[in-house]
């Protein structure tokens, strides 16, 4: 069978080869060599050592300035979205009456594209601003800081809400129903059975939220592009901005790239690793 | 409290939540029917005689970005991506998983590797490269597509493809058919589960993407993420007017689909989240 397959083995993957060369390999085999060189078009890289890693938190604090508003952001998405979405879920998976039309509805904002998202909720809280305090998102990092985690749980909790359903739905029903004859509270039934056995969709939505926060840039760039004064620019925008912002820094932007793709595949690693982990005791 | 006043108690609640979530569409809605100057200073009224503005935000706005050429680039771009990387991703799976080598491992974990990269690591250097082999064009920006799609894509395809039995292949083999015809007549068809699932998420993804196409063909071509972040020129100086009618234009689109299709959309976010 691999014999009688193997000849036709091109035939069948060969575009697909090409096309990810094209679009993945060679840009990310070039993407770290250039890092090491200055240029302005690929062709004309001269080598630099690491001076462009220096660079990138040297020239100015917006590198590390979008590194902690990221985290900043994170965290807080995380803590938010996954709340909201786990208790919208238990309120889901009760029976009662209209249960699939509210899923329906609250899964909806996450179809919608990153750039809509950013315009619709900047009417929206630029609105609420210039009547409560006679500003708008311009005026202080702390607005952009809130509207953008506004705007991800808006965007996120439908998707998570989704996910932590199919976890509540896997539990057997004879454990619950075990407990309930026991005479447990529903709330001991919450914390000592129901949290416990959705751990795995747990571990699967935190990373989900990390990953999403950490690469955020339509919603970043349509909602403040940085305002004030790139205070709210966020990790792949401050990189977008040093590739297209400032002529002679396409080095240090790629630099940036490397170093985000590094954090990004290390919170890819140990959701790796923790998943593993979780297989292996069950 | 009884079972009924319960079961009312949920319904008002989650109501209330829903009204609250769709709010923000609501609102923009409204105000696409608003004259440009009367939105950003009082985004939450009504419109009224004074500031209603019928469907002229809707015509002048599909004119300035020019909406229906967007609108048949975004469809074009994104039909024939789909499309292309179903079909293609899947012969590839299919036959990296089973001609066992070293090559169809290595390409295997390439393309699982691709999935944890982000974007802006290639942004620059891809860009340049699809500048220099002249395929910034919409016909040429379907390749790329398929090589960034191909890594959750093999990825899925290719834990389906391990869960069938090899036994159906060889007995085609023994009957004579090509790998060609194996593949079309008696594997595609059974993957349609997983291909749904991968076109689901691919048509999300590429409808909305908004940087890659933007590197790419931008210049040339506008989809329609590209056409509304265009409208926003300095602050303060865009046409409020005509980017609440284009949101809603870019909105009704993704509701149409997601109503039509709304059963295999959530259940391939959930395999593809599960999975990826």
């Amino acid at each position: 069978m691999q014999k009688f397959l193997s000849r036709y083995y091109f035939v069948f993957t060969a575009i697909t080869i090409a096309a990810f060369c094209i679009a993945f390999v060679i840009p990310f085999l070039a993407g770290i060599y250039l890092s090491f060189t200055n240029f302005t078009t690929v062709t004309n890289a001269s080598w630099v050592g690491l001076e462009n890693y220096v660079k990138a938190f040297t020239t100015n604090a917006d590198f590390l300035n979008a590194l902690w508003f990221t985290v900043k952001f994170a965290v807080v998405s995380i803590i938010s979205i996954n709340i909201i979405s786990f208790a919208l879920a238990l309120l889901l998976t009760n029976n009662y009456r209209g249960t699939n039309a509210f899923r329906t509805v609250f899964f909806m904002p996450n179809l919608i594209g990153g750039i809509v998202l950013g315009y619709i909720w900047q009417l929206i809280i630029n609105g609420i601003l210039l009547h409560v305090a006679g500003v708008d998102l311009t005026y202080s990092a702390k607005y952009g800081f809130w509207g953008l985690v506004v705007l991800t749980n808006w965007q996120m909790v439908g998707y998570m809400m989704i996910i932590y359903i199919a976890g509540i739905q896997n539990i057997s029903p004879d454990l619950i129903e075990a407990a309930e004859i026991d005479g447990a509270s529903p709330r001991q039934i919450l914390f000592n059975i129901k949290i416990p056995q959705v751990m795995p969709s747990v571990t699967i939505c935190v990373f989900l939220t990390l990953a999403n926060s950490f690469k955020l840039f339509d919603q970043n760039l349509a909602l403040t592009n940085g305002a004030p004064n790139r205070e709210t620019a966020m990790l792949a925008l401050d990189i977008y901005n040093t590739f297209y912002g400032r002529m002679g820094y396409e080095g240090v932007g790629q630099a940036k790239a490397v170093i985000f793709f590094i954090l990004v595949a290390a919170i890819a690693f140990i959701q790796l690793a923790i998943t593993r982990k979780k297989e292996i005791e069950n | 409290m009884n079972e009924k006043k319960k079961d009312l108690a949920f319904f008002v609640g989650m109501a209330l939540l829903s009204i609250i979530c769709l709010a923000p569409i609501a609102i923009v809605l409204i105000n696409s029917f608003k004259g440009q100057f009367f939105i950003s200073s009082s985004p939450f009224s009504l419109p009224d005689a004074k500031t209603f503005a019928g469907l002229s935000n809707y015509l002048g706005g599909v004119g300035k970005i020019g909406f229906w050429k967007a609108f048949g680039y975004s469809c074009f771009i994104t039909v024939f991506s789909v499309c292309a990387i179903v079909l293609l991703t899947s012969m590839t799976a299919w036959m990296i998983t089973r001609v066992k080598s070293k090559l169809s491992k290595g390409l295997y974990y390439a393309f699982v590797f691709s999935m944890i990269v982000p974007f802006q690591m290639v942004m620059f250097t891809m860009s340049k490269i699809a500048n220099m082999l002249n395929i910034d064009n919409p016909i040429g920006i379907i390749l790329i597509y398929v090589g960034f799609g191909s890594g959750l894509s093999i990825f899925l395809f290719s834990g389906f493809i391990k869960s069938i039995p090899v036994d159906i292949e060889e007995a085609a083999m023994i009957d004579g058919c090509s790998p060609i015809r194996i593949f079309f007549s008696v594997i595609f068809p059974i993957l349609k589960p997983i291909s749904i699932t991968v076109a689901i998420l691919n048509t999300m993804w590429i409808w909305n993407d908004y940087l890659l196409p933007n590197l790419v063909i931008g210049s040339n071509y506008r989809t329609i993420p590209i056409a509304i972040q265009y409208l926003q020129g300095g602050y303060g100086s865009r046409d409020m007017g005509a980017l609440m009618a284009m949101l809603i234009l870019a909105i009704i689109p993704v509701i149409i689909l997601y109503l039509v299709c709304q059963k295999y959309i959530i259940k391939g976010v959930m395999s593809g989240a599960v999975k990826g």
